[in-house]
């Protein structure tokens, strides 16, 4: 596989960069509007999953839990193959998890097992807090580094970058209405990883090139970027087929408890590559662009 | 000739390792409750007098003794952590029935021996509090059959000598009763003035009895009080089967992974799809010596760290390729691409991997679990995606085995003329 990548990556970064600009925008108001989906582990309630042998309808567990004296005003029943799930707006006490489990062996299936989880919100709110908190100041570690290895333009690219990945990912999440639990924290945070790394492979070009590269204008600076990105776009495309690969096949044939995860996954691992090349990029080389030995010149086109 | 030996004694020496170890590896690593199937409670801890302080000390020393609770019940590893300033973790992996161990766990809540005080109304009553549960030794109870074997007795030991002493010389054939709460468990009498702050039990007890009593008072009273702020209890079943299906779901892609790999770089992507098995083996291995405990995220990030992992070996890969087609030597080529691309890679881990530590310092809970792993990740990925599928290519090219670019994935066509 050998593609031929002659494209203006930085004469197109300013669409790039209205897109993002624009769904970022779009996001802060579907946080502030519709805040996220949360999940059971962030507000109050039991979830319960029940495996069971046979296809259980909504009716037969809404009988059951009419009988046990369970029911509760808002109760969800999601039917699936194979499972139940089962959501309770107020917590169970021990008893009545107890007496769940029993009707349901009695009443619904012999061998059925429950997962039950009980959750108070403020346990999930900490550890979103601790998730925030750990990848802001992540984010200073990493501008360290650059900084030292590269320059402190290569460190606020990636890390514009990063965080634009991190929130892009909260964004469709919120907009698509997207259920959010504790694994969906982890699977930000895999993202920032995933992100970091894919802008540093490409930055690590760029500084190569520029190694060897002559700048006296903008137009040599722009060639440098766009080489770097066309030099690593194999790379990077190749990298992000075999990631993607891999989430994909989490989301298809993985267990339910990690769906969101990988679909967060896979959301973010394309925002990743994508920030990467058409954000992280043009974002370094307008920075370099203001530094003073270099001189504007119009610009010619670029091959 | 030597070059290519040592490559095939490298590889199959590796090859027997992984295939001899890996059955022990996965049998004997810790699976988290969401594979395993338990119980898991969060308690929130709390001063038992008003106003007092929570010190670490006391909280450590409350999850001590939930821990022996928790051994008491017989299960396998309770896994008992403190969190923050006033939280207390305990795992169950295991436990299905959970009611039993919210009851064991909430039982000794106050341990006390009391005796009368003149102000009881009933003869099981008991108002004047002698000792509190904290205040015996560590482990210091112990049962045996008594001198006619014909029941059992239990031996007590106090911190404080002579408080015992004073109590047994006020209550001499008075009753001294033990109390979980408010109930009465026993109500022995004091036979002796006991002064080495030692003292035996006896009333008849049988073998259950007598254990009983020594491990309700081995566990002692909480110097916390506890709260249970979280819990969930997982069925083995569902856990098993999460299991499998992520499982599964991670060979599928790892063999498409393998597979492209393959394709698409030849003799190298084989190398590659050879150090990727190593690199997991090698992460299992060292989840296995680290005694990290696996959860559903933790595989999830696994299998993701794979990932990583070959993206390492295309960096790599793909700029050997560079190098042929601008005419190097498939030596030099070789050679430059990776010297090149290690300066890539490791700055890519070492990014990451600042970013994980500190994660990892700063988190709590999964994400502290999740940094940790994939720490792990990055280094494993650096010793077996880098330097050893650089030293197996080395091996290779050094001994003549791949002679055309074919053999890298380049067309012979794509190569620039010098």
């Amino acid at each position: 596989m050998r593609f031929k990548w002659d494209y203006d990556f930085v004469k197109a970064s300013k669409y790039f960069y209205i897109f993002s600009i624009a769904l970022t925008i779009a996001g802060i108001i579907s946080l502030a509007v519709f805040k996220l989906n949360y999940g059971v582990d962030f507000s109050a309630g039991s979830n319960v999953d029940v495996k069971v042998t046979k296809n259980v309808s909504k009716q037969e567990i809404e009988k059951v839990l009419v009988d046990a004296k369970l029911y509760q005003k808002d109760v969800l029943i999601t039917p699936g193959t194979g499972r139940v799930n089962i959501r309770f707006p107020e917590v169970l006490s021990p008893a009545q998890e107890a007496t769940l489990k029993d009707t349901l062996a009695k009443n619904v299936d012999k061998s059925a097992s429950a997962e039950v989880n009980t959750v108070d919100p403020e346990m999930a709110r900490e550890l979103q807090q601790n998730a925030i908190y750990a990848v802001l100041l992540a984010s200073l570690g990493i501008i360290v580094y650059v900084t030292i290895r590269f320059e402190w333009r290569f460190a606020v690219a990636a890390i514009i970058a990063l965080l634009h990945d991190a929130f892009l990912v909260i964004t469709i999440f919120s907009i698509l209405r997207l259920e959010v639990n504790l694994t969906f924290i982890i699977a930000v945070l895999t993202i920032v990883g995933y992100s970091i790394n894919d802008t540093v492979v490409i930055f690590d070009r760029v500084r190569e090139n520029m190694r060897f590269a002559k700048i006296k204008s903008h137009a040599d600076l722009h060639d440098v970027v766009n080489k770097s990105i066309s030099q690593t776009m194999t790379r990077s495309i190749n990298t992000v087929f075999t990631v993607f690969i891999a989430s994909v096949c989490l989301l298809i044939f993985g267990s339910e408890s990690i769906r969101m995860f990988s679909l967060a996954m896979v959301i973010g691992l394309l925002c990743g590559a994508y920030s990467s090349i058409f954000i992280a990029s043009p974002l370094w080389y307008g920075l370099k662009g203001l530094q003073k030995n270099v001189k504007t010149k119009p610009s010619k086109t670029t091959t | 000739m030597k070059r290519i030996i040592t490559f095939l004694v490298v590889v199959v020496v590796t090859t027997a390792v992984m295939v001899g170890t890996t059955p022990s590896l996965l049998k004997d690593i810790n699976l988290g409750l969401d594979l395993k199937g338990g119980f898991e409670i969060l308690y929130e801890a709390q001063p038992i007098e008003a106003g007092g302080k929570i010190t670490k000390d006391a909280l450590q020393q409350t999850a001590k003794s939930i821990e022996k609770r928790a051994n008491v019940l017989g299960t396998s590893e309770p896994d008992v952590t403190t969190e923050g300033t006033n939280r207390i973790r305990l795992k169950m992996p295991g436990v299905t029935d959970e009611n039993v161990v919210r009851q064991k766990m909430k039982e000794p809540a106050t341990l006390t021996f009391r005796s009368k005080d003149g102000t009881e109304k009933k003869a099981d009553q008991y108002n004047k509090i002698e000792l509190y549960g904290n205040e015996f030794a560590e482990g210091g109870a112990s049962y045996h059959p008594d001198q006619l074997n014909q029941f059992y007795e239990v031996s007590i030991k106090v911190k404080d000598k002579s408080k015992l002493a004073d109590i047994t010389k006020r209550l001499l054939n008075k009753e001294l009763a033990i109390f979980m709460d408010d109930t009465l468990l026993y109500a022995p009498v004091v036979r002796a003035v006991l002064s080495d702050g030692t003292a035996s039990i006896s009333g008849g007890y049988t073998k259950e009895q007598a254990k009983d009593l020594s491990d309700k008072i081995n566990l002692g009273a909480l110097p916390l009080k506890l709260t249970e702020k979280y819990s969930q209890s997982v069925g083995a079943t569902l856990g098993q089967l999460s299991l499998e299906q992520t499982l599964r779901a991670g060979i599928i892609g790892s063999l498409i992974i393998l597979l492209f790999m393959i394709l698409v770089y030849r003799i190298p992507g084989l190398i590659a799809s050879f150090t990727l098995i190593v690199y997991t083996w090698l992460l299992i291995a060292f989840f296995y010596f680290a005694g990290v405990t696996l959860t559903l995220p933790g595989i999830a990030a696994f299998i993701l760290g794979i990932g990583m992992a070959v993206d390492a070996n295309i960096i790599t890969d793909e700029r050997i390729k560079e190098e042929i087609r601008s005419g190097k030597s498939i030596l030099s080529a070789v050679k430059a691409g990776s010297k090149v691309s290690f300066r890539t890679v490791m700055d890519a881990h070492v990014t990451t991997f600042i970013a994980a530590a500190v994660m990892f310092g700063l988190g709590t809970g999964a994400v502290k679990g999740f940094a940790f792993v994939l720490m792990l990740d990055l280094i494993v990925s650096i010793i077996t995606n880098i330097f050893f599928s650089r030293y197996l290519l080395h091996l290779l090219v050094k001994g003549n085995i791949i002679k055309s670019p074919k053999m890298l994935g380049v067309k012979e066509s794509e190569i620039r003329a010098l």
